[in-house]
């Protein structure tokens, strides 16, 4: 009995440490690529979400504090750095489709900015949020480090705004290519531009797995997005707050 | 992979820089992301590069960078207690909105400009 206890004991303690929540957190990753295969390519099979839902109920069964999966995760969150740099890579690949399509990707970032930081603000206020809410909820299209930054200049909540950009990002792998495809949008450019408007570099890796041009330009959208959000928000909070 | 790992870093190291000088508002994996776009343009290496290699084979697994911030989701859920209505219909609404502001925008003056580009996806799935 007393063998089995402490046989237990030691299994708890290897899952708990940083290298269990590593596996745990790998191995929810190829169980989600796993089911994408299995599946087809079903949209709701993206392996960030599966691996995310593991991850999430392993943490909670072995009782681990999200602050320290977080820490123990950090070798695999520091890749994204580097993987944000490489997103120059495809739209090196599809320069040539730049041409004539400058002024057109230009003018629908800086309108899907102030659509995005206006509507979310709005919407939130007419359901009753209240000011750090709203405030939280304005950065939400930017990718995660500036939807924090801004959301903390604003004096929302800045671990919140994480949470809101990671979230619509999910949303925009699992609905955004069906949702263009009924919104009419069949440019590949087009349809790459806008995902990563609103859905930044999550929204980016669903559409490099679907389309060289669209994941090209979705990682394009992210970083101007990025940079139209950060120039636009101060200006519009002048009149939405 | 290590030598194409050490210059996306080294790109990385290079938009950090550039962003805490200059005071820039955005990421300094973007700015290194641009950078790095420049020097693709400029130098153009063949496809069998280190970078060009390190770069596609981190690029294949993207989503599994996200997943310990993903974690936060989770984390969060019960904390958002009463305001979930209006944290899921802004979120959506807003969401929705941008799509197709920037697609609709993108597409009309495309064909403003008179050079529409309608290459047809595959069905959607």
């Amino acid at each position: 009995m007393t063998g089995i206890d402490a046989a237990t004991d030691t299994l708890l303690e290897v899952a708990r440490s940083p290298l269990g929540l590593l596996g745990v957190t790998l191995g929810g990753y190829q169980a989600g690529r796993w089911l994408q295969r299995r599946t087809n390519d079903h949209s709701l099979a993206q392996p960030v979400l599966v691996a995310i839902v593991v991850a999430g109920v392993a943490i909670t069964l072995l009782d681990v504090d999200y602050p320290d999966y977080r820490a123990a995760t950090e070798l695999v969150a520091f890749w994204l750095g580097p993987a944000t740099v490489a997103l120059a890579i495809p739209l090196h690949a599809q320069a040539d489709r730049l041409r004539g399509f400058v002024v057109p990707l230009l003018v629908a970032i800086v309108l899907g900015a102030v659509t995005s930081i206006t509507s979310a603000v709005l919407l939130a206020r007419w359901l009753g949020a209240d000011r750090a809410l709203e405030e939280t909820l304005a950065t939400k299209a930017a990718t995660t480090p500036v939807a924090i930054g801004l959301t903390e200049s604003l004096g929302g909540i800045p671990p919140l705004a994480a949470v809101f950009a990671l979230a619509i990002g999910i949303v925009g792998a699992v609905a955004g290519p069906a949702l263009l495809h009924v919104l009419r949008v069949h440019d590949r450019r087009a349809r790459g531009l806008a995902l990563g408007a609103v859905s930044h570099g999550v929204g980016a890796s669903r559409m490099l797995r679907e389309n060289e041009t669209e994941g090209a330009f979705a990682g394009l959208s992210m970083g101007l997005s990025a940079l139209a959000i950060s120039v636009v928000l101060p200006i519009l909070a002048l009149w939405l707050f | 992979m290590i030598l194409g790992l050490t210059w996306l870093i080294g790109f990385q190291i290079l938009g950090e820089v550039i962003v805490g000088v200059l005071d820039l508002p955005v990421p300094g994996p973007v700015v290194g992301m641009l950078l790095l776009f420049v020097f693709l343009r400029l130098r153009r290496p063949p496809g069998s590069s280190s970078i060009l290699r390190a770069g596609s084979g981190l690029l294949r697994h993207l989503q599994l960078f996200f997943v310990p911030a993903g974690v936060g989701v989770v984390a969060y859920l019960g904390v958002l207690g009463d305001d979930w209505l209006p944290i899921s219909v802004a979120m959506l609404g807003s969401w929705l909105l941008g799509l197709v502001v920037v697609g609709w925008t993108a597409v009309g003056l495309e064909r403003l400009l008179g050079q529409p580009r309608d290459d047809q996806p595959r069905a959607a799935s």
